[in-house]
């Protein structure tokens, strides 16, 4: 589903991304560990497409296609998703437009009908108990106000409601307590199916003890240095980030 | 013809004099330039250097039809004025309670409030625009709301310049007194039929009394050919409440002077406002809040968004008197610029002489957010739609605060028109 090949990236003039290879198929959870400042998040950043980072070498297929040359827009309505680290607030929209334009615009792109608002509404309502969260959420602006965890467990409603084929979890536990961790957790767990992926971006093995990975890979400075089965990341949990190879 | 040639004495012997000082004023003073601080950066050269033909007649051509786009959804008593005019037949005053009086100018110069507050708060001698308006205005509003009267509708004014109206001017004038402990809300709307060229030269005169409540929306939506200036001058008592809400979009240049004096302890005003523009559209709001007893507060809060090559400019004086003590103010005026050529220039200016007061103020000019829309995009929303919800949320932020419901989702409606041409769960509760 996902190839990336030799993969260089940079923010200004600073290399963040070293030549990153990684081969994701459909029913795979990956999970990336790394220290701080290593560039787990400069990846899932990447591959959605931020316009901040330059990629400066390597490639990314996904499904067969260039991902790189794409917009940030055109990589969701393939069925990519970035559930964001800092989920950003706006004030003014309001969570079930900001969804029905987001869900409209990828039913669009695939030749399919916009839902109206109404129905609209009985789909996304259906979806809130995934995530645990009341329906007047719906008519509040995007995580304006938002708790850290409220916020988290929105990015995960979302990703329930535009069911992506390849899901990027960017750091989606850091803040959380144990039993929102939960929640967001379960809703992952419900959401997996057979012909879609997850990459789950951690730094501590904690989230992944709820959404068990089939890959760890380690990213120090950043290159993969290390990768393994679940079991890797419980080394790394004993041990730290100071034992793997730099 | 020049304005000093058409000047002609008319009206009540009262205001015989009161013209002939203002006619008298702007001769001395001329039109405003750029050297004046308050008009630094708007020129006036336009207005000053065409040859403007007085309206002195309603046209004939209005029909009730050609106004629905401009009542806001309102079923509220309205008066109408077309081309300066009022037109009796397109108003509809209903039974409005009490002794509330909702008057046209014209058929009541002799009126004792007309003569007791006619240029009472809106000196001419320092503004060549007021005294051009006292010394021609012929029409005009008078609303005359008693003590303890609660009117419960708004109460709507509404200047039409229609497309006869090529290269002419009107000098509106309008009345408000609110009575002490009375609650009122009026919306004053300047908007146009066709697309004329014309020159809408507007004054309005508000007292608060002691204790009233005055919501005061004012609404300029005037052809994109159009001139526009206005000034409103409001004084307040005690424990008055003034709240405004200045919602501009329209006119090739339009300045919008609002003013107020806290008068009396415990008062408070509240201003805010959105002004929208596009093409080559100037618009320049300056406000003043004149703080003039103690234990008065002010807020105030406005907005702008510049496309293609307009230019906003917001300039926003707090003036807290020496006796102004406990005063608390806070104003704020953000702007966003949607295109390399668009210009805002902000000027929020504070003069404080009272040595215990809370004062702050802000101002911004920027661009979209692009961390919020990189989180639109990545959600497979399109740039321009991306662009254009955040556009509106951040209109939205200042409409949120207008109190009366109707007005609110009317003001939101008409621009959410304009950015995303329609949505209305796009507003959050």
């Amino acid at each position: 589903m996902l190839d990336i090949h030799d993969l260089h990236a940079t923010v200004g003039e600073k290399e963040i991304l070293r030549g990153i290879s990684l081969s994701v198929g459909a029913g795979e959870i990956h999970a990336i560990m790394g220290p701080n400042g290593s560039g787990k998040s400069t990846l899932a950043q990447v591959l959605a497409g931020h316009p901040a980072y330059e990629v400066t070498g390597g490639s990314v297929t996904y499904d067969g296609e260039d991902l790189l040359a794409m917009d940030p827009e055109e990589r969701a309505q393939k069925g990519l998703f970035l559930a964001f680290q800092y989920p950003v607030e706006i004030p003014g929209v309001s969570n079930v437009y900001f969804l029905r334009a987001a869900y409209n615009a990828i039913r669009k792109s695939k030749g399919l009908g916009e839902l109206d608002p109404v129905e609209f509404l009985d789909f996304v309502e259906e979806r809130l108990h995934l995530v645990d969260m009341d329906a007047d959420m719906l008519r509040r602006s995007v995580n304006t106000g938002f708790s850290g965890g409220e916020k988290k467990r929105n990015e995960i409603f979302q990703m329930a409601v535009l069911e992506p084929r390849l899901a990027v979890l960017d750091e989606t536990d850091s803040g959380l307590d144990i039993d929102a961790l939960r929640v967001v957790a379960d809703g992952v767990n419900k959401l997996r199916r057979p012909d879609n992926a997850t990459i789950v971006v951690t730094h501590y093995q904690r989230l992944l003890n709820y959404i068990v990975p089939d890959f760890v890979h380690v990213l120090v400075n950043g290159r993969i240095v290390q990768s393994g089965g679940k079991e890797l990341a419980l080394e790394l949990e004993a041990h730290g980030y100071a034992g793997v190879p730099a | 013809m020049s304005f000093v040639e058409q000047f002609r004495d008319a009206g009540p012997a009262w205001l015989a004099p009161v013209r002939r000082a203002a006619i008298q004023s702007f001769v001395d003073s001329g039109f405003p330039t750029r050297q004046n601080e308050d008009w630094h950066f708007t020129s006036t050269a336009a207005i000053a250097e065409t040859e403007w033909v007085p309206l002195r007649d309603a046209s004939g051509q209005v029909q009730a039809d050609d106004l629905a786009p401009f009542m806001l959804g309102l079923d509220a008593p309205r008066l109408v004025f077309v081309n300066g005019r009022y037109t009796p037949a397109l108003s509809a005053l209903g039974r409005l309670p009490g002794r509330i009086r909702v008057l046209d100018l014209a058929g009541h110069w002799g009126e004792p409030i007309v003569e007791k507050y006619f240029g009472a708060f809106a000196p001419f001698g320092r503004d060549a625009f007021t005294a051009l308006n006292t010394a021609f205005a012929i029409d005009g509003a008078v609303v005359y709301i008693p003590a303890e009267t609660i009117v419960e509708k708004p109460i709507h004014i509404l200047y039409v310049t229609d497309s006869e109206a090529a290269k002419g001017v009107t000098h509106p004038r309008t009345l408000i007194v609110a009575e002490r402990h009375s609650v009122s809300t009026i919306i004053e709307s300047y908007v146009s039929l066709g697309d004329a060229t014309y020159f809408t030269n507007a004054v309005t005169e508000i007292q608060v009394m002691d204790g009233a409540r005055l919501d005061h929306y004012r609404i300029e939506r005037e052809s994109e050919r159009s001139y526009h200036v206005g000034t409103t001058e409001v004084r307040q008592g005690r424990d008055s409440r003034y709240h405004s809400f200045s919602f501009a979009t329209g006119g090739a240049l339009a300045r919008v002077n609002l003013y107020t004096v806290l008068g009396g302890e415990g008062g408070e005003t509240l201003m805010n406002g959105l002004y929208m523009l596009d093409g080559t559209q100037h618009i320049d709001h300056q406000t003043r809040i004149e703080h003039a007893a103690p234990n008065c507060a002010s807020r105030e809060v406005y907005k702008g968004i510049m496309d293609d090559a307009s230019h906003g400019v917001f300039n926003g004086k707090v003036y807290v008197h020496p006796e102004a003590q406990k005063t608390d103010g806070k104003q704020t005026n953000n702007n966003v610029l949607l295109s390399e050529t668009a210009r805002a220039d902000t000027k929020p200016q504070l003069e404080i002489f009272a040595d215990d007061v809370k004062c702050t103020h802000g101002a911004t000019v920027g661009r979209l957010d692009d961390v919020a829309l990189f989180y639109l995009r990545s959600r497979g929303i399109g740039v321009e739609l991306a662009k254009t919800l955040l556009t509106y949320a951040f209109a939205a932020d200042v409409l949120e605060r207008i109190d009366q419901p109707e007005v609110r989702q009317a003001l939101e409606a008409l621009t959410l028109e304009r950015f995303v041409g329609g949505g209305a769960e796009l507003v959050a509760a």
